[in-house]
């Protein structure tokens, strides 16, 4: 037999009782809870986690942040879900919100027990979350840290509660397969190692899919070195909604973006910003255009009821829109003003503090922007900040809510029934559960709420195998057909690369990197990206449908050079799927539902009177068909 | 670059099984050059795809040489300044140095415990089964108390 190498990979089939798929803040929530009910349980189950990564530095957190955005503290959870229920223009799962709120603090409580400096107000110093300690809130709902190894001291834990020898770092999962007895169930994964030659097969009961929402589906704003300063972590590819809905899960509100309106190229966070600083934004021409202008959304023919109080985020973006489109900008952060306002009042190490806590924003989230300040000259107690919204992207864990379908919560008072089909955090495929930015219709959970989500599906999961105990995978694919499919690429890069002198151009094949931009340039031109300032219509959707198609066609004919290039492969195959659900949600909703993120230009305007209501999708991965319907919305907390 | 490896530092994390960097990576974008092959420096690392980097510094920060630095997207960032760590177990001190010669000094705190001394389940209590199908608890039984009226179907 030939040595294992490239083009010939070592097959690991393994079999498992429960498998995590994916090693962020989500995963290490079920790391963490896992542990304690399969002690509990005394069914010993066997769990392995698998990353693409390396859990210290993988997922949204890998960086670090500056603040935790859910932490509900003195506020009751039901107001929570009115918040995220405002900010997400009416239609969220609220027993999902709910859920998410009533049980997240406890995990915060718990980062502050591994050692994560979180910021406490005068006299409070010493005082721990779980004592009282009162912390340094931002907004109503955001508490401040020390974050840069925030990630470090979570994964930390656990790494520790489900043990290192039940971790597979560096190994891409990149399809689930289904069961050949039951196709409603799922039964398997399987993936590669960027590292060795080896494809790994994974058997279990059941799996929970947190692989993180999708970024650079569509073309950014720069697209040269800077293309990897997304704002969102470049590395989240759409897997999860990807392999979620190819297994046959229903999808939920896929149609749904978020546009993070940020400190220009860099996309420095601006929440401490506005919300600890107090800080203005104008237009290029230093007018304050929320109050000039800011009624605007309160056209009820356009906005419905949304703009009269608190504007969702979408309808700040679209106020900021406006005056850029009309040639007004660049709208720019008055950051000079606010500091300046801050300081009449302080000592100057107060001053000098506060310079330090601005700088800090940035240095634990996102470095680059610091970068940016430096190489610009930019000290921001002298100078304002440009602002500017990025390109879109899909993700259920922050200010979004596109994700997959799952069962709620039973405990909670006139949440419709069929909202939950008996293990909490499943999919309506059998065996398959997410989290984090896996959920759909429930935002605004950030790093602290996936972490609390992972927690919940995890102890589900441990009942599912427990009921399952003497249930057999039996996988409806072969593994020969699966190693031929993970390894196409490869393959097809060896049989035609002496076919021309230059490596990269070849009749024969497309490379990862091509492929994507392809798909970037569609999803910006026809699916509402910053080149149309968000802007589209059923006809544009449908040039996208047709080009989508092709793409997806010879998305087959991706090379792959090294492992490395396989993961590219992948991950951008996964990209084209999360593109489509979300092309074909927003083709199927004839309205504007956010608008400032994407605009039906031929449907311009909030239609509550047909539109109040989830849009769901299945996917056939056999006929490459979407089918998508309308599920209502149902209000579980009062107004 | 955005991340660049120091060709006077760098020495290939010799001895270890793998680079530093190339561990901490979450792009897969660090590897090590053995032969040469690639960049004409032997044993030392480099970023195998610029482009995708998200300049989150995990490498910069885990290199025990110090050897990786950041020179900040080219197709945005005027030439000059630098942005550099340096990651203690307790804190983290950031050099930032502006394009026009100033330069600003911060420390940050990082972690309250020891590195490597989180305990997951130190002072937690055991889960109990009765509660496996309790979605109002985790196996901590912290949950946040809410007030039931304010749902629509309360009485």
């Amino acid at each position: 037999m030939a040595e294992y190498g490239f083009g010939n990979p070592e097959i690991i089939e393994e079999e498992v009782d429960i498998l995590i798929i994916g090693g962020g803040m989500a995963a290490c929530g079920a790391a963490f809870e896992i542990g304690k009910w399969n002690k509990a349980s005394g069914a010993n189950l066997k769990i392995k986690l698998v990353d693409k990564a390396a859990m210290s530095r993988s997922g949204a957190v890998a960086q670090g942040l500056s603040a935790i955005n859910t932490y509900i503290g003195e506020n009751d959870p039901a107001d929570y879900v009115r918040y995220v229920r405002n900010d997400l223009m009416g239609i969220i799962r609220e027993d999902l919100v709910y859920d998410v709120g009533r049980h997240v603090d406890d995990s915060v409580h718990n980062f502050e027990d591994w050692g994560l400096p979180i910021w406490k107000a005068k006299g409070d110093e010493d005082k721990p979350l779980r004592q009282g300690g009162k912390p340094v809130r931002s907004g109503k709902w955001q508490i401040m840290i020390n974050g840069e190894s925030y990630k470090w001291i979570v994964a930390e834990a656990a790494k520790k509660a489900i043990g290192m020898e039940n971790i597979e770092e560096r190994v891409f999962i990149v399809r689930l397969i289904n069961d050949k007895n039951d196709p409603t169930r799922v039964a398997a994964a399987a993936g590669f190692s960027v590292r060795d030659h080896k494809l790994y097969l994974y058997k279990f009961k059941c799996c929970l899919l947190v692989c993180g929402g999708a970024v650079n589906v569509f073309r950014p704003r720069s697209i040269g070195e800077g293309m990897g300063r997304a704002w969102y972590p470049v590395w989240n590819a759409g897997s999860t909604y990807s392999m979620a809905a190819e297994a046959g899960a229903e999808m939920t509100m896929m149609e749904n973006r978020f546009v993070p309106a940020r400190f220009k190229d860099g996309y420095g966070p601006v929440g401490a910003w506005f919300l600890l600083f107090k800080a203005q934004v104008m237009n290029g021409f230093g007018e304050d255009y929320n109050k000039l202008r800011g009624d605007a959304i309160k056209d009820e023919k356009r906005f419905g009821k949304y703009g009269q109080g608190v504007p969702g985020t979408c309808l700040r973006n679209h106020i900021m829109l406006e005056e850029m489109i009309a040639g007004r900008g660049p709208i720019m952060m008055d950051t000079p003003a606010a500091m300046a306002k801050l300081a009449e009042k302080m000592t100057p190490k107060e001053v000098k503090h506060l310079e330090a806590e601005a700088w800090e924003d940035f240095l634990d989230m996102t470095i680059s922007q610091c970068g940016i300040w430096a190489g610009e000259n930019i000290e921001p107690e002298k100078t304002p900040s440009e602002i500017m919204p990025t390109e879109p992207y899909l993700l259920g864990s922050h200010s979004g809510c596109a994700g997959i379908w799952v069962s709620g919560p039973t405990d909670l008072p006139g949440v419709p029934k069929e909202w939950s089909w008996g293990y909490r955090s499943m999919t309506t495929v059998k065996g398959l559960f997410t989290s984090g930015d896996g959920v759909g219709a429930s935002g605004h959970k950030f790093s602290s709420g996936s972490f609390a989500e992972g927690r919940i599906a995890a102890k589900a999961m441990v009942k599912f195998a427990i009921d399952n105990k003497d249930w057999k995978p039996a996988l409806e694919r072969s593994t020969k057909d699966l190693v031929e499919e993970i390894y196409r690429p490869v393959r097809t890069f060896l049989e035609h690369k002496d076919y021309t002198t230059a490596i990269d151009i070849n009749p024969h094949y497309i490379t990862p990197k091509m492929l994507q931009f392809r798909l970037q340039k569609l999803m910006d031109e026809y699916v509402a990206g910053v080149g149309t300032f968000y802007r589209t219509n059923g006809k544009l959707l449908e040039m996208a449908e047709k080009k989508l198609e092709m793409l997806k066609e010879d998305s087959l004919k991706m090379r792959a050079k090294d492992l490395h290039e396989l993961l590219r492969a992948w991950e951008n195959y996964h990209r084209i799927i999360a593109a489509e659900a979300h092309m074909k949600h927003i083709q199927f909703r004839e309205e504007t539902r956010y608008p400032g993120f994407y605009y039906r230009m031929d449907y311009n305007f909030i239609d509550d009177e047909n539109w109040k209501c989830f849009v769901n999708s299945t996917y056939d991965r056999h006929t490459g068909k979407w089918a998508i319907k309308k599920v209502p919305y149902v209000q579980v907390i009062k107004d | 670059m955005p991340t660049f490896v120091r060709t006077d530092k760098c020495d290939g994390c010799k001895g270890q099984d793998k680079t530093a960097c190339m561990y901490i990576c979450p792009h897969d974008l660090m590897m090590l050059d053995k032969d040469g092959s690639a960049t004409g420096h032997a044993m030392k690392a480099y970023n195998q795809e610029p482009e995708q980097c998200w300049e989150c510094y995990s490498c910069v920060k885990i290199c025990p040489q110090q050897a990786i630095e950041v020179r900040h997207y080219a197709d945005v960032v005027p030439m000059g300044a630098s942005v550099q760590p340096l990651r203690g177990s307790e804190s983290i001190m950031w050099t930032i140095k502006f394009r026009n010669g100033q330069i600003k000094r911060f420390k940050f705190p990082i972690r309250t415990t020891a590195e490597g001394s989180a305990d997951p389940y130190g002072g937690k209590p055991e889960a109990s089964m009765a509660d496996i199908e309790n979605h109002a608890v985790l196996f901590t039984r912290d949950t946040h108390k809410g007030d039931m009226s304010q749902f629509v179907a309360a009485k």
